[in-house]
């Protein structure tokens, strides 16, 4: 007759012996060894926007719509722009009217449910634009709340989504801290700015930065000290967005104002 | 060792087996950890090349400019030099075999995406020659007057100077 003692003896050395022979490959798997001694690479794509140069015509978000297809009157999008207008006694008003896809083409300022907001313009105190996308964060929120490894951080940085792997659950629509992700309305699973890779990985530059006619998006590559992006980032003011989240965000600002959330 | 013992005991091993023999079925065999490490690089690597494959729909100035070199040194020449051809004209797509001929987006839709005028001090929106689309001409596409490859106010249509 088996005692428990003996009965819980044997039924932790059967169930060890079920998981360690895994865990042993798992520790000595020469492909991820090398994986992580050559983990650095040399392409890390970065982006740059410069917020004195746009002027929310919004050729970027209509191009990206038609480039990644995103159905094109759905009110979701991979990039937009948002327009604030501060005004001289500091209130802010912020709207994006469809991500900007049509540019913004009036001076009323759309409040959602309390109307167009009309600001008569001696009491504007300043007014800028700015475009929004995925920041491809260097410790990327999204990346780490996916339970089933379907969205990913590639090596040269762009974070991408599995079509076929994910399941829809939405962690990481609500785990970035930037709103970036959304659901595709044909393919049911999560969607986000990929930088164009398939673009980049040609040698072009997104769709977004060959359609902006003022040069106010810029796309580089970090690890390359003679990429024109580089220098630019590397040695002036530039700034990210919601930094004290830690996920160290890949796409830089210049001239960013307070008031950008 | 008693049978009501060992009993429960090969289920077990069996759902476990069970388990372990659907997983390496279902999870295709490029799935595992990549070059980011476990934390964010634990994904299927084919993907990478799926997304390489999506078609580019834009082709950039730089392709049509093969063929039509005297519209693009038009408009390299005017003030509109900066706006890629696609931005008005169309993505070019595979273009003249698919599609044979593009779609120009002539609406006064396009064009206040700019010449909206913005009363915004300090922006160079507000530096951008603009109208009110509310007051001016609002029945009329801006084409009948305004030549957008040469958009100069002097270089209007003759037939809207007369």
């Amino acid at each position: 007759m088996i005692n428990r003692r003996e009965f819980c003896k044997k039924a932790m050395i059967v169930a060890g012996g079920v998981v360690l022979p895994l865990t042993l490959l798992e520790v000595f798997n020469p492909k991820r060894l090398r994986a992580e001694r050559d983990g650095q690479g040399k392409i890390r794509w970065v982006f740059l926007v410069d917020i004195n140069k746009c002027v929310g015509c919004g050729f970027c978000v209509k191009a990206c719509k038609i480039e990644n297809e995103v159905p094109y009157d759905a009110n979701v999008t991979r990039t937009w722009v948002e327009r604030y207008v501060v005004t001289e006694d500091g209130q802010t008003f912020i709207d994006s009217p469809k991500g900007a896809r049509d540019g913004f083409t009036t001076q009323k300022i759309d409040q959602a449910h309390q109307g167009m907001k009309e600001i008569n313009p001696e009491e504007i105190g300043k007014a800028f634009f700015v475009p929004k996308l995925c920041n491809q964060c260097e410790n990327p929120a999204c990346v780490q709340v996916c339970p089933v490894g379907a969205t990913y951080q590639t090596q040269d940085g762009i974070v991408l989504v599995d079509r076929s792997w994910c399941i829809g659950c939405g962690y990481c629509v609500m785990g970035c801290p930037y709103g970036v992700r959304f659901f595709h309305p044909v393919y049911h699973v999560a969607e986000k700015c990929n930088f164009c890779y398939h673009r980049i990985s040609k040698g072009m530059k997104t769709a977004c930065v060959d359609a902006c006619p003022f040069g106010a998006r810029r796309i580089g590559n970090i690890r390359d000290p003679e990429d024109p992006v580089t220098k630019i980032i590397t040695s002036e003011q530039v700034n990210v967005l919601k930094e004290e989240f830690g996920t160290k965000p890949q796409v830089f600002y210049l001239g960013l104002s307070r008031e950008v959330k | 060792m008693k049978n009501h013992v060992w009993r429960p005991l090969y289920i077990v091993i069996v759902i476990v087996g069970v388990i372990l023999l659907a997983r390496t079925l279902l999870v295709p065999e490029d799935f595992g950890i990549h070059e980011r490490g476990y934390m964010y690089g634990w994904h299927r690597k084919s993907n990478e090349a799926e997304w390489k494959k999506v078609r580019v729909k834009y082709k950039t100035a730089k392709v049509c400019a093969e063929c039509h070199v005297d519209e693009y040194n038009y408009i390299k020449a005017s003030g509109h030099a900066s706006i890629s051809c696609e931005n008005c004209h169309g993505p070019a797509y595979d273009h003249p075999q698919d599609p044979v001929g593009l779609t120009i987006d002539r609406s006064r839709a396009l064009c206040i995406r700019c010449h909206s005028f913005m009363p915004y001090k300090g922006n160079i929106r507000s530096s951008i020659p603009g109208i009110d689309p509310e007051k001016h001409y609002p029945q009329a596409q801006c084409v009948m007057c305004h030549i957008p490859h040469n958009p100069k106010p002097m270089n209007q249509k003759r037939e809207a100077k007369s």
